[in-house]
């Protein structure tokens, strides 16, 4: 992951700004571990396009937009999206875009493992509100 | 000659699957006929969506999935 943020702000050595969000596993409810299935054939395509939108929509120098899948336990990562820009103000604004798109873009379904085993995460009603600021 | 169904996200517990073969071509009624009775009444419910060879179908009932041809059937994504 540091690695990842180092490559990304060498690639954009010129940008006046760099921003980063690390999205990570929230211990919740007792929740030992959180499991992330994606479709690719779908996830990836939406991805490449919602990182090219922000890109011209905030006029950025770079974007990058990395999600993983699998079983995670709390405290781990799970999205890093990290933006640069001639300016803060579209950095800043561009990570804000992506991470409310990203939920709805990418085909993700999440369970959660308690201590009477797995349940499934549904769709929150806060999720759509996120959408909207951007309308 | 046959079209991949793949089982998404809480549906992948309900078949018992991730993914099986049925004979190709595939139409709406046809998948309907195919799939378990629950994952049938599932897929009537208006938030799950299907997609066949990598695109989204506008309205599912129009699915015409032909041999070689993906069909995925997608829950509403999780909340984070």
């Amino acid at each position: 992951m540091g690695e990842a943020l180092a490559s990304f702000n060498a690639a954009y050595d010129q940008a006046g700004a760099t921003v980063a969000f690390l999205g990570k596993v929230r211990p919740d409810g007792g929740a030992r571990a959180l499991e992330l299935t994606h479709y690719e054939p779908l996830t990836l395509p939406a991805m490449n396009t919602l990182a090219a939108e922000a890109s011209a929509r905030f006029s950025l120098s770079g974007v990058l937009v990395w999600h993983r899948i699998g079983v995670l336990t709390p405290g781990q990562p799970i999205v890093l999206v990290s933006t640069a820009a001639a300016h803060r103000r579209c950095a800043f604004d561009a990570v804000d875009f992506l991470m409310d798109h990203l939920k709805s873009a990418a085909w993700f379904w999440k369970r959660e493992k308690r201590a009477d085993g797995w349940h499934w995460i549904e769709p929150r009603a806060a999720d759509y509100a996120d959408l909207n600021r951007w309308k | 000659m046959s079209v991949r169904i793949v089982f998404l996200g809480p549906l992948r517990d309900l078949a018992g699957t991730v993914e099986r073969e049925v004979p190709a071509p595939l139409d709406w009624d046809g998948l309907l006929g195919i799939v378990e009775p629950a994952i049938a009444a599932q897929l009537l419910d208006e938030r799950i969506n299907v997609a066949c060879a990598g695109r989204v179908l506008g309205d599912k009932s129009m699915l015409a999935a032909k041999d070689g041809d993906e069909v995925a059937l997608l829950p509403p994504v999780s909340g984070g």
